[in-house]
């Protein structure tokens, strides 16, 4: 229990006995152990407050804590005033401004008063000289240590759990395979089908239009000039069932480069119509969409890790943590002149995933 | 068992009466009056640094709070609606229920939006508070013998901090954090071998789905803050198990407390304080907005602003993301093995698990088994405390890395300079902090050394008799000089054959970590020397 250090201080400065009571010394390991300490001083002397001293300091101080929470009063009723005084009216931000700050004054009053009353009663006018505890190593004295031992002993012996092996570990063996049925429970979670399949594809199709995002309207080759790009979405997706989870796989950024910038692998010459290339505009990296296009250098850059990709190289990594090129969709033209797409993209779209290659 | 409280002969008024009688209603059912008597004028030490920990559990109360009032105007579903509420730019347009009745809470509930701004900067307050009051203890080497325990499980709340924090970001399904998850779902797809099955399962089937913000609404309101309720049980019932650790000082030893009382001191203190911490953080709401999902607007795949940002809790992991340079991703065996989202997992889980076990570390380094009550100043372990300067250089490097786009805008700089400096940074600038941190840590020791021994200088030079200038050096008071010669003082591991006369790799092991840890040292002043720098000045 807590002393006035007064009458402790002697004792205090004997030193690290915190241990004994009755257990063995713990080894110091690698620590020096001083044989020529600097003894410990003691307590500084105790230095009254002011308040101690001066009866008209500590009515003074009394007032001021009660006035703190006077004020904390006036704030809370503050807080209930503004809450019907600045009402919210559709539409008007202004009112909700005003709702949410002079609201929030008041209750802030109305907690401040309290706090800052109470810590300055403490410090000022409660009694205010530090008092000292002993401590008692956290280790349990021998006596209960052996009781508790001998709780165990005869837990063990009356149940026999160590000696009936052939219980104990057919036990263990049922505690281990118990969790199992919980494991296969959360196989729900999601639907029926192989996340592998699904992940291969997209909702482009052979003759599908290429429409903006998000208005749904059909591309015309016309209507790109150079240096412009599109966000797109293929024909229908705003009406599918699973608009979002399609988008999220679909997404295109359309470009229309100078024919001649353009580096075409073998096998891609018919991929672009007259320099319009259609790239997936989810990042290879993580997924982020990547939406950030440099007119001048044809870079595609993604604002969530920064990887950069080059239109004019069939959006090769030229920076980041990527390691793939956007996949491109093969587009050209309908007989009405607008954009549709050759098929569905001819690899997984979006981030990397375990079975990618399969 | 129970006592009844002894009645005075003086007469009483009618509220002692009262309380009396109350007093004894309650002990005589639940014997409380011993709880009282054990903890009632248990002693807390005073120190500054003492109430970042205070500081983390009142704002959990205040999330607490705040959050439940949320909870009943929230609704954590996935299906489309078509806004209709007041705010204007956004009526009509198609988004979750989430969003929409996060901005019904904003613009339509009075005091709502305050509300949602105490919670979530409560949270951030919460996070931050946490993480400085584990620098605390690990700077002064609270974490030692008998508090190892209580290290780790404050370091599983600090990582159920960061998850809360996560989990509840993104529960408005807004773009920012719908791209959250995204990056969430990429990752976990680039977990070899489960990944692709995780997400799906996550999710409920292919990104976003419709699940996710429900599950993740259970997880933030009900699992995490039950596991984090237990955990701060556990947490403050070991610490007055354990006592608190106070900073050495005159009449302050290993085996006592000194400081102020529960009742009435510390509750005064410690109860003011939390009505400061939710006045303070109150007053922050409602001047200051945070998550204007509204300017967001609702989740689509497609567009994404640029500069988004990560909390700042949740940076550090995205820095390591973006400091994999290119190209980091193979297929082997016909499996895609994404480097560049192991390697930052790998080197994160490495670095935080080295934070979870340091303390066990350092004691099977030490081989030290007494228990530590006394703060150490952080001087006075020069090697811990440079380790703890590089971790703290590690986790500040990933974390400016998470803004690498905006340091690049603001300070008109290329993306690839401060994405190379910060990759560079991140390994030599752990190392050099550490040299730095251990040569100042050594050289304030030979200072307190000094001035232990010599006082330090008073300015006043005098000329002796036979012409010769000195400067006066003022001794210190007995007081003064405890604080500069009290702490334990350690030194490296001396190799011996064990029983079999071998030595083992183990004992090799811990003696080259000790003499890493130990071989430069400063020993605490002696009294033998202080008597002799007194007999040299006289």
């Amino acid at each position: 229990m807590a002393d006035d250090h007064g009458d402790t201080a002697g004792s205090t400065a004997a030193g690290k006995d915190v241990e004994k009571h009755g257990a063995p010394a713990h080894s110091a390991g690698t620590a020096v152990v001083a044989t020529d300490e600097v003894p410990n001083p003691g307590f500084l002397p105790h230095r009254p407050r002011v308040t101690d001293l001066d009866p008209k300091v500590d009515k003074q101080q009394e007032r001021r804590v009660s006035m703190l929470f006077v004020l904390s009063i006036v704030g809370s009723v503050l807080a209930v005033v503004a809450y019907f005084a600045f009402p919210i009216e559709p539409g008007n931000m202004q009112s909700v401004r005003n709702n949410t700050l002079f609201l929030g004054l008041g209750i802030t009053l109305g907690l401040l008063g309290i706090g800052v009353g109470a810590v300055h009663w403490s410090k000022a006018l409660m009694q205010g000289h530090d008092l000292v505890e002993q401590r008692h190593g956290t280790r349990g004295s021998e006596e209960t240590r052996a009781k508790a031992i001998e709780v165990f002993t005869l837990g063990n012996k009356d149940s026999g759990f160590g000696r009936r092996t052939l219980l104990r570990n057919t036990l263990i063996g049922a505690l281990v395979v118990t969790p199992l049925p919980a494991i296969v429970l959360f196989r729900d979670l999601a639907p029926a089908e192989d996340p592998v399949g699904l992940l291969k594809h997209t909702y482009w199709e052979k003759g599908m239009r290429l429409t903006r995002d998000p208005s749904g309207t059909p591309i015309k080759a016309s209507d790109l000039t150079i240096g412009s790009a599109f966000q797109v979405i293929p024909e229908g997706l705003n009406d599918s069932e699973h608009r979002i989870e399609e988008k999220a796989k679909a997404a295109v950024l359309l470009v229309r480069l100078k024919p001649e910038d353009l580096q075409v692998s073998e096998g891609r010459e018919d991929w672009n119509y007259d320099g319009i290339v259609a790239y997936s505009k989810i990042c290879t990296h993580v997924g982020c969409p990547v939406a950030l296009y440099e007119q001048q250098t044809h870079h595609l850059l993604c604002p969530c890790h920064q990887s950069q990709f080059d239109i004019k190289r069939e959006a090769a990594v030229i920076f980041g943590p990527a390691k793939r090129p956007l996949p491109q969709l093969p587009i050209t033209v309908d007989s009405e002149g607008y954009l549709i797409a050759k098929s569905d993209f001819e690899e997984p779209v979006g981030p990397s995933f375990w079975e990618r290659q399969l | 068992m129970t006592t009844t409280p002894t009645q005075d002969a003086q007469p009483k008024t009618r509220g002692q009466r009262f309380t009396g009688a109350a007093a004894n209603y309650i002990d005589e059912r639940t014997s409380i009056s011993g709880l009282v008597k054990e903890v009632g004028r248990k002693i807390f030490p005073d120190h500054w640094s003492f109430m970042l920990g205070e500081v983390a559990l009142y704002s959990f109360i205040v999330i607490l709070l705040s959050g439940t009032f949320l909870t009943f105007f929230f609704e954590a579903s996935m299906v489309e609606v078509h806004y209709e509420g007041s705010y204007a730019p956004l009526k009509g347009i198609e988004m979750s229920a989430a969003m929409a009745s996060t901005l019904d809470i904003s613009f339509d509930i009075r005091g709502g939006l305050l509300m949602r701004q105490v919670h979530h900067w409560a949270a951030l307050l919460f996070v931050a508070s946490i993480g400085l009051h584990m620098l605390r203890v690990y700077f002064t080497g609270a974490f030692r013998k008998p508090r190892e325990i209580n290290w780790f499980i404050g370091f599983v709340l600090f990582v159920l901090a960061m998850a809360e924090g996560f989990t509840g970001y993104s529960l408005p399904d807004d773009l920012l954090s719908g791209n959250g998850l995204r990056i969430i779902d990429g990752m976990v797809k680039g977990i070899p071998v489960i990944g692709t099955w995780i997400s799906y399962l996550l999710f409920g089937g292919e990104f976003p789905g419709i699940d996710i913000v429900s599950r993740l609404y259970i997880l933030h309101i009900m699992l995490l803050p039950a596991i984090i309720i237990a955990a701060i049980g556990i947490h403050m019932l070991l610490l007055v198990i354990n006592k608190h650790t106070q900073f050495a000082g005159p009449g302050r030893t290993n085996d006592n407390v000194v400081g102020s009382p529960v009742m009435p001191g510390f509750a005064a203190k410690a109860g003011g304080f939390f009505f400061i911490v939710f006045g303070v953080i109150t007053l922050i709401a409602s001047t200051f907005s945070i998550n204007p999902v509204w300017v967001y607007g609702p989740y689509d795949p497609s567009p994404v602003s640029a500069g988004t940002q990560p909390d700042w809790y949740i940076g550090f992991a995205d820095g390591a993301l973006r400091l994999v340079p290119p190209g980091w991703e193979t297929e082997w065996f016909g499996f895609t093995w994404s480097f560049n989202i192991i390697a930052p997992l790998v080197i994160l889980g490495l670095f935080i698990a080295i934070v979870a076990f340091y303390p066990f570390i350092e004691a099977w380094i030490t081989g030290d088994k007494r228990e530590h009550h006394i703060a150490d100043r952080p001087r006075n372990a020069p090697t811990r405390t440079a380790i703890g300067a590089a971790g703290v250089t590690f986790y500040a490097v990933l974390w400016a890395a998470a803004s690498s786009d905006l340091i690049a805008t603001h300070f008109k700089l290329s993306i690839e300079g401060v994405i190379h400096s910060c990759q560079a940074l991140l390994i030599f600038g752990p190392i050099i902090a550490y040299f730095i941190t251990k040569r100042v840590c050594l050289g304030l020791q030979k200072k307190d050394r000094e001035i232990a021994l010599h006082g330090y200088e008073s300015g006043r030079i005098v000329r002796l008799p036979h012409g010769e200038y000195i400067e006066v050096h003022e001794q210190l008071s007995e007081y003064e000089r405890w604080k500069l010669v009290s702490y334990t003082d350690y030194k490296p591991l001396m190799i011996r054959p064990n029983d079999q006369g071998r030595i083992t790799f183990g004992q090799r092991l811990r003696a080259s970590a000790s003499r890493w840890f130990f071989e430069d040292r400063i020993a605490p002043v002696s009294q033998q020397e202080i008597e002799q720098s007194k007999d040299e000045h006289h």
